[in-house]
């Protein structure tokens, strides 16, 4: 069973070799700091992109959205307007609830059969609780790393860093995200290796992303309170980037190119994997779509024609029998 | 299966999963766990492709020479017309939210049976044959090779999902197996691969007009056999009227209903209730022969199976010039109805939009397919005071309800039976919240599952709901669980029989028609089944027969 855990880690480990090796002993930072950089970033958008657009471009033949709630129904019966949303607008919070807040593994519950039988369900916070923690404190140091792509930063970002650090723990303080952002990925690792049903359903795919983020914030975390990687030297490889005027600055340590390197990979990986639930849940319908299917028609753009059996063949097959049991009929005999 | 006790069958359940990976655990198809394979003259009536004899047990299923081909063109057409099966095989992270929400797991604790798992079965082909990754990496990216044990293990873990949609209330993504399975099933019936109990009932539908195969003549012979027995028990003869042109209102229902008990039982009801509406309001209601199923196995077979059956409720309301069409209690037709039929068959512009011409209410949810549900439209008699009832005839009963799964999240139809219960029984109780409304547990023979050669499959698979129903009975003594869905007035007496003794079943127009006091009855001493109406409380009939307001007129 742990061959699965077992390849994905070596393959992190692997690339970590690869990028390091390839600084210190190699000196191939302009390949690391910019050319696998500029591939890794065409690949996640092209790829993206293209992704997004198959999905949106392929037809929604029916209408089926999962109903969670009370029907519209009539005046006096109290509909359920978010989980089984008639309008739009109730369509806009029922998504806007699902991608901010997780609201379906929210409801997650836990079986247990107990003496008796007797079958409890439990409800089981944490899985919601370390998705939904990992995954803000993941786009909070996404948006926090803007400060090297940017000139000037914004207000917002800056009031966005206070808070993140407000823990004002040593020196250099200590940025709550990152820190949350690895113990989420371990506890989903955890999770995954500990309990035996989700490690039996678990793929390779599934464990190395969070060995790949696991070292990205690991190495980051090292340039920022170990190894005090050269900000100025960093920021202007950054600025160069996205300038289009890319130059390797002398000074930065190689974990910062194995860091880089991790990015990367995990950019060019995006587009091929289950990542893209990012794009996916946006369009998914069974929650995107409004459940007014008996009040307004919902269209199929490839509508089959189909050979039906008619009631005048019905008639034909019948017409005597329907007779003597007094039915009434289209033709007499 | 009467042979392996429940505490027997239970003791068998484990969730610890096997040592090996499901890759590389063969399935074994194993009896009491599969339908029967379609019979060659049923899957020849529709014209479908490959009909023959063949048996699951047997290593040869006389698959035709280019299956696979026939296969992998079948999902690369799917992918192309359904967003649903795309998404699904692409954006599924393997949280497991989804896993232990299956009935079939809970009651089997096969780990194929986990949610999650059966779509892998078809998303590792899916992998090895449209992804790069997949291609590249193989096993390592979850990929693997259609091979005949794969297209086996396809059938058997298929055909052991009932398409209850109870795991997509929970995925992160609304990832809904039962449309995997749904796809799953298309592509196995590309093959000839159906179960009889799915495709005789759908050639039978098709050919005859209702699922069981009743002809015109027996069908009217039954509902006249169903008169007598009103007549019977309540002094009063109802007289049905069948493809009646220029009725108001066509009803078409499961004919399971007119074929066994109890749902019998929920067929002289509506006959009651259309006899009252008639003499006290004119109300004039239609049966239809030809129409003569609401149920549709096809939506286990093949979209344009389900269309090819579902036609034929716009087609006989149009023949006969009906206002709208009223519907029946029944489960999986209520999601044909809800998310397909207007898609399909529709617009049903010849229809007008459905308003009760008793209480003047206009459905105004169902303008479009012009169909009503008939809890929507007992309910709102009810709310207008347009039914006599004495709920004090039911004071034998201490009811539950069990939501079908299709109602509740295919439809969201949750509250309108409880009102209806409530008004028409004094006894209710709730089973726990995690087994009711939209996350209701099947109950265990859905979708074509409730042959009786898979009898330890619909037993295993009934066990949370039956677990849900134990609580209730020995917590509030409860005796009666009440349903909305044809199917389940079929399974529901077994599964109760096997996990819950002394509860029985109904549906809840049986319980309507219990309190309703129809002009002209005799006193009552026995509800419809013939049993002694006990007990009644203090409660003095006066208060109940009090006649209803006219004012809505
Ligand atoms: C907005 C951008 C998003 C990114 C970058 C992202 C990224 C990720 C990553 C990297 C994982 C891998 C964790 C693992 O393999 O276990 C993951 C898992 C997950 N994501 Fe997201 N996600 C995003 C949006 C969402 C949204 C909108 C939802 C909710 C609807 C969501 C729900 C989940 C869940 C439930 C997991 C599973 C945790 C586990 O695997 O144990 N994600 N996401
Ligand atoms: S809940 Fe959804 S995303 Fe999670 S394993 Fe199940 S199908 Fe996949
Ligand atoms: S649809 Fe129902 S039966 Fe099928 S996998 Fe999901 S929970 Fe199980």
């Amino acid at each position: 069973m742990n061959e699965k855990y077992l390849y994905s880690l070596i393959a992190v480990i692997a690339l970590f070799l690869v990028a390091y090796a390839g600084v210190e002993a190699a000196g191939l930072q302009w390949l690391f700091g910019i050319i696998i950089p500029y591939l890794a970033i065409i690949t996640f958008i092209v790829g993206f992109v293209v992704r997004v657009k198959d999905w949106a471009c392929s037809p929604v033949p029916f209408a089926i959205p999962t109903t969670c709630g009370q029907q519209e129904s009539l005046p006096w019966i109290k509909p359920s307007k978010i989980d089984n949303p008639f309008s739009t607008g109730g369509v806009i919070i029922r998504m806007a609830l699902e991608i901010l807040l997780f609201r379906s593994l929210f409801r997650n519950t836990t079986c247990k059969i107990n003496e008796g039988p007797r079958i409890s369900y439990v409800w089981e916070k944490w899985l919601w609780l370390f998705s939904l923690a990992f995954h803000y404190s993941f786009l909070v140091v996404v948006v926090r790393h803007l400060r090297f792509f940017l000139e000037h930063v914004p207000v917002c970002f800056q009031i966005l860093d206070k808070i993140d650090g407000f823990l004002q723990i040593g020196l250099p303080g200590v940025m709550l995200s990152g820190v949350v952002l690895l113990a989420a990925a371990i506890f989903l690792l955890l999770r995954r290796i500990l309990i035996s049903q989700v490690r039996y359903f678990s793929l390779a795919a599934d464990f190395f992303p969070l060995f790949l983020i696991i070292g990205i914030a690991v190495s980051g975390i090292m340039m920022r309170y170990f190894t005090k990687v050269d900000i100025v030297g960093v920021k202007e490889l950054t600025m160069g980037i996205v300038t289009f005027r890319p130059h390797i600055p002398d000074g930065i340590g190689a974990i910062f190119y194995v860091h880089v390197f991790f990015v990367s990979v995990l950019l060019a990986y995006f587009p091929f994997s289950k990542l893209m639930h990012l794009g996916g849940v946006f369009l998914s319908p069974t929650r995107n779509l409004r459940c007014n299917t008996r009040a307004h028609r919902h269209i199929n753009p490839w509508n089959p024609k189909v050979k039906v059996h008619t009631y005048a063949e019905y008639e034909d097959d019948f017409r005597e029998k329907m007779i003597g049991a007094g039915l009434p009929v289209e033709k007499e005999l | 299966m009467a042979d392996l006790k429940p505490e027997e069958l239970i003791a068998r359940t484990d969730f610890t999963p096997p040592r090996t990976g499901w890759m590389d655990t063969p399935t074994v198809i194993r009896e009491g766990m599969f339908c029967y394979a379609a019979k060659p003259k049923s899957v020849a009536t529709l014209g479908l492709p490959y009909p023959r004899e063949w048996n699951p047990l047997d290593d040869d299923w006389k698959l035709p020479e280019n299956w696979k081909e026939i296969i992998i063109e079948g999902m690369k057409d799917r992918l192309e017309r359904f967003r649903t099966f795309k998404i699904f095989m692409d954006i599924c992270v393997r949280c497991g939210a989804c896993a232990d929400k299956c009935h079939f797991f809970i009651g089997t604790g096969d780990p194929k049976n986990m949610p999650v798992v059966r779509a892998e079965l078809l998303r590792s082909v899916y992998r090895n044959e449209f992804t790069k990754a997949g291609k590249i990496l193989g096993k390592i990216a979850g990929a693997r090779e259609l091979t005949l044990d794969v297209l086996k293990e396809w059938w058997y873990y298929f055909f052991q999902c009932s398409e209850c949609r109870r795991c997509s209330v929970f995925c992160p993504y609304g990832i809904d197996t039962a449309e995997i399975t749904m796809m799953g099933r298309e592509l196995l019936n590309l093959l000839g691969l159906n179960i009889d109990w799915i495709a005789t009932p759908v050639a039978n539908c098709y050919m005859t007009g209702n699922h069981m195969g009743i002809q015109p003549q027996a069908f009217v012979d039954m509902l006249d056999f169903f008169a007598d027995e009103i007549e019977d028990t309540t002094g009063v003869r109802v007289h049905p009227t069948y493809n009646k042109k220029g009725a108001d209102i066509l009803f078409t229902t499961p004919s399971g209903d007119v074929f066994g008990d109890p749902g019998t039982y929920t067929a002289m009801g509506y006959m009651i209730l259309f006899h009252y509406l008639k003499v006290k309001y004119g109300l004039d209601v239609t049966w239809s022969t030809f129409n003569s199923e609401g149920g549709n196995f096809g939506l286990f077979t093949s979209n344009e199976v389900m269309k090819r059956l579902n036609i034929k409720m716009y087609a006989e309301a149009k023949r006969l010039g009906v206002k709208w069409i009223l519907g029946g209690e029944c489960g999986h037709m209520w999601r044909a109805i809800t998310q397909y039929m207007d898609t399909m068959n529709g617009p049903a512009d010849f229809l007008e939009e459905p308003v009760n011409p008793i209480t003047g209410t206009k459905f105004e949810n169902a303008k479009s397919t012009k169909m009503v549900h008939i809890v929507e439209f007992t309910a709102d008699l009810i709310k207008h005071n347009k039914l006599e009832l004495d709920p004090s005839r039911n004071d034998n009963l201490k009811v539950t309800f069990h939501d079908s799964c299709n109602p509740a999240r295919g439809m969201g139809m949750l509250d309108e039976p409880r009102y209806v219960i409530k008004k028409v029984c004094k006894h209710f109780y709730e089973m726990p919240r995690n087994c009711i409304r939209e996350q209701t547990f099947c109950c265990g023979s859905g979708s074509g599952l409730n042959a009786s050669e898979d009898m330890e499959l619909r037993l295993s698979g009934g066990l949370p709901r039956a677990n849900a129903v134990k609580y209730v009975q020995e917590k509030h003594g409860v005796n009666m669980l009440a349903c909305i869905c044809a199917i389940d007035r079929a399974v529901l007496p077994p599964l109760m029989g096997y996990w819950v003794p002394e509860v029985d079943v109904t549906g809840i127009h049986e319980l309507v028609t219990n309190a309703l006091i129809i002009p002209g009855e005799k006193e009552k001493t026995v509800n419809l089944r013939g049993e002694d109406i006990l007990n009644k409380d203090e409660v003095g009939p006066e208060e109940y027969y009090t006649r209803p307001d006219f004012s809505g007129r």
